[in-house]
């Protein structure tokens, strides 16, 4: 039997799953945290501590600032220090509270026990107004607020939740860890996430190079309406639209989302959270970190606080090797790199990759030759060495026909490149300048 | 503080290069080289040193001197110019004549475009066609196989295409097939012609080779040769006493060495598959056409420059399927 996929494009990178199997080790909350108010894709949370405050685990500290934002809780127990700017993984400096940890105090209304709980007999409003209430957001990485997800638009209707458990970034391993570890927890989550979305059907989708996760999903699954489906290994099959195709061979529309099609996709970690939030009271203050590079001495999985500063986990992991040149925020394909080890990890920190010197720089630009890699790479079906062009003649009105908002910054296009061209760079670029025009468009 | 490199995703590459995909495709043609070795002899290598260094040479005095950029005549891609256009030249062409050739190989068609990526035309065909033209005796004159030690007294005789083309003026093509080499000749190679492309299996043996490492991909050669095999064909089954059967066709002249490896070059051809496709059997129904109708006996040449020139319009118009219907937002 041919395993599923998508259609188009795609890559195959080396793997280095090298923290897979790990178990995951819980951190104890470090001395100090910084909270960002903005981790999550929409407007920022809006402050309602101040300095000299005594706050306790599981506290909200910042309210959602609009439709697309939610909120932020503290994850630790102790006293404000400061609320001010700090640099955040973006580069810049953003709105955060930084706390001094004292003791490790949780409200009471948090669970905390191992008890698991299943059968919820909460109605589906309910349901997502804990999941507003605990501030949860997509936790693949692109933070999207996972109860504005669960709305489903007037005239749409969703006949499918597709649980992500793809994870097609070498190196990460933190989904894996979640579906071996916290498989019946998962199961529960989903099951919430079906109730409050209104489902009969959810497939989790998990790729073939994870054979033992598969086989526990499977199993805890059994029975109910939930399926495993495994999947050939190929890059970038986490993308929604690319999974959403992979499992039911339906097509996003340019433009549109995976609701278009009847369906919404969330990560493992989001449906973990999910159960936490709604069984257990749990808002989101803690996730699992993959921890991890070719030099680093124990790749790990870690559960950490929100707010921890990225230096204690790599401590935490064997300390910082010495040749090493670039910090990344994410997988090696679409992971943000960043200048120092003095970060908080935030909600949508999946994995801290570390890599060396000899890697780390990149090649020098060479011509195109047209040999068409980026060409049969690309899972959209663009032509990323024409709009690397457009773009770097500044004809950025001819890049939206050419479809460059479809664009998912996949990466596979750079990767593959022989000339080393730096297409993605460009690609983004004209991303940007094509929105400004599509807005200028409006204002008129 | 430790401060590290910050640049934009991806953070990892395939470690494929230019020189990388050059040298590919070098390896793939030694067969080739190996077989015409054997059968030209002395005169072979001779060619196809002359040819590689001057075509390196003038690489590096181009861009050193005139154009003062960086020299780039170690990538590869000069030296492979420089095999192909020898690839293409008949065993016993005096030395400077290849000089010419490779001159207007680099000079014409690679540098006045602005080098590597940004040429029109493929180079070897360039440097080809400007011999063609001023040399036409040397350049038609070719050199029997199994003579090891001549370089310019070489017995020499017309190519099977060249029979044919004569032949048929009054013979029919069943008078004229027994005075050609057998198949199994054209299929080794033991024939007159071109030195580098008497070779079927040598060719298509580099032909695999480049598929296994995924340096070309099947469309633009097998497209080539099933166009000019079923218009061939239908020919054939006309009047197969007017027209030579297709199996002929495939086997001769410069077809297979043109439909591998100079359609495929990467600059001057179609970014997409449907593309590549066009593109292909344009090739085939041009060199057909030449080839019977026209006044050459030989046309892959001038069929492949042709479409190189309809490549950028290609690109324009044959899009890759996209991703996604379109929606229509309120």
């Amino acid at each position: 039997m041919s395993l599923r996929t998508f259609s188009r494009g795609g890559v195959h990178p080396p793997e280095h799953k090298l923290s897979a199997g790990n178990k995951i080790k819980e951190l104890p909350p470090p001395e100090i945290v910084v909270i960002p108010v903005s981790q999550h894709l929409g407007a920022p949370a809006k402050v309602l501590v101040n300095r000299g405050e005594q706050v306790k685990v599981g506290q909200l500290i910042a309210e959602s600032g609009g439709f697309v934002s939610t909120n932020i809780h503290s994850s630790v127990s102790g006293k404000v220090l400061k609320v001010d700017e700090f640099m955040d993984s973006s580069g810049y400096r953003k709105m955060a509270v930084q706390i001094q940890v004292e003791g490790d105090e949780w409200l009471e209304t948090i669970d905390r026990s191992d008890d698991l709980v299943r059968n919820s007999v909460l109605p589906a409003e309910d349901i997502r107004k804990k999941i507003l209430e605990a501030g949860i957001v997509g936790l693949g990485g692109a933070t999207f607020p996972t109860h504005v997800k669960l709305m489903v638009p007037q005239g749409k209707t969703a006949e499918y939740l597709i649980i992500n458990g793809v994870e097609c970034e070498p190196y990460l391993t933190a989904d894996h860890s979640l579906m071996l570890e916290r498989s019946e927890e998962l199961f529960s989550g989903i099951q919430l996430l079906m109730k409050g979305l209104g489902v009969e059907k959810a497939i989790i989708g998990i790729e073939n190079n994870k054979p033992d996760a598969i086989e526990k999903m499977k199993k805890v699954v059994e029975g109910s309406r939930i399926r495993v489906q495994g999947l050939k290994v190929k890059y970038p099959q986490g993308g929604e639209k690319q999974l959403v195709q992979a499992l039911l061979k339906r097509e996003v529309p340019s433009g549109g989302l995976p609701i278009d099609v009847g369906v919404v996709v969330f990560n493992v970690g989001t449906a973990l959270a999910v159960y936490e939030a709604v069984m257990k009271n749990r808002p989101l203050i803690d996730r699992v970190v993959t921890v991890t590079g070719k030099s680093l001495k124990k790749p790990s999985n870690f559960l950490v606080r929100i707010g921890t500063p990225v230096s204690v986990l790599v401590k935490e992991a064997g300390g910082l090797p010495e040749h090493t040149a670039k910090v990344i925020n994410g997988g090696p394909m679409m992971g943000k790199a960043f200048s120092t080890l003095d970060i908080p990890v935030v909600k949508g920190s999946s994995g801290i990759l570390l890599i060396d010197e000899q890697e780390a720089r990149r090649k020098e630009v060479k011509p195109c030759i047209r040999c068409t890699k980026c060409l049969s790479v690309c899972p959209m079906g663009l032509e990323p060495y024409l709009l690397m062009n457009l773009s770097e003649k500044s004809l950025f009105e001819r890049m939206e026909p050419e479809k460059v908002l479809d664009c998912i910054e996949c990466g596979s296009c750079s990767y593959t490149c022989p000339s080393s061209r730096p297409l993605l760079d460009y690609i983004r670029l004209g991303k940007a300048e094509v929105g400004k025009i599509k807005r200028a468009r409006k204002a008129v | 503080m430790n401060k590290f490199i910050v640049s934009p995703s991806p953070h990892t590459y395939t470690g494929e290069s230019v020189p990388k995909l050059m040298y590919g495709v070098i390896i793939s043609l030694l067969p080739a080289l190996a077989v015409s070795v054997w059968f030209f002899g002395i005169g072979m290598i001779i060619v196809t040193f002359v040819s590689v260094a001057s075509s390196i040479l003038f690489e590096y005095l181009i861009q050193r001197y005139i154009l003062k950029v960086k020299p780039t005549h170690l990538d590869g891609s000069a030296l492979l110019t420089g095999l192909l256009l020898a690839f293409c030249l008949p065993a016993i062409i005096p030395f400077w004549m290849v000089m010419i050739g490779a001159l207007a190989a680099i000079g014409i068609g690679k540098m006045t475009f602005g080098g590597l990526g940004n040429n029109i035309f493929n180079p070897a065909l360039v440097g080809r066609v400007f011999l063609f033209i001023s040399f036409p005796v040397a350049m038609t004159s070719w050199p029997e196989p199994g003579q090891w030690m001549h370089y310019t007294d070489a017995v020499t005789g017309a190519t099977p295409l060249g029979l044919m083309k004569e032949g048929l003026a009054n013979r029919t093509v069943g008078e004229i097939m027994p005075e050609l080499p057998s198949f199994l000749h054209l299929l080794v190679g033991r024939t007159t012609g071109s030195a580098g492309e008497v070779s079927a299996l040598a060719l298509l043996l580099g032909m695999l080779y480049m598929m296994y490492r995924k340096i070309i991909s099947w469309h633009i050669p097998l497209t080539i040769l099933a166009t000019v095999a079923v218009f061939t064909g239908i020919l054939w089954l006309a009047n197969p006493d007017r027209f030579a059967d297709p199996l002929f066709h495939l086997l001769t002249g410069g077809l297979l060495l043109g439909a591998i490896y100079m359609a495929t070059d990467y600059v001057t051809s179609p970014m997409t598959r449907k593309g590549m496709i066009i593109y292909g059997a344009g090739i085939g129904i041009v060199t057909v056409l030449i080839r019977v109708f026209g006044a050459y006996p030989e046309g892959v040449q001038f069929a492949i420059l042709i479409f190189n020139g309809f490549t950028p319009l290609i690109n324009k118009f044959v899009k890759p399927l996209r991703f996604g219907k379109e929606v229509k937002h309120g």
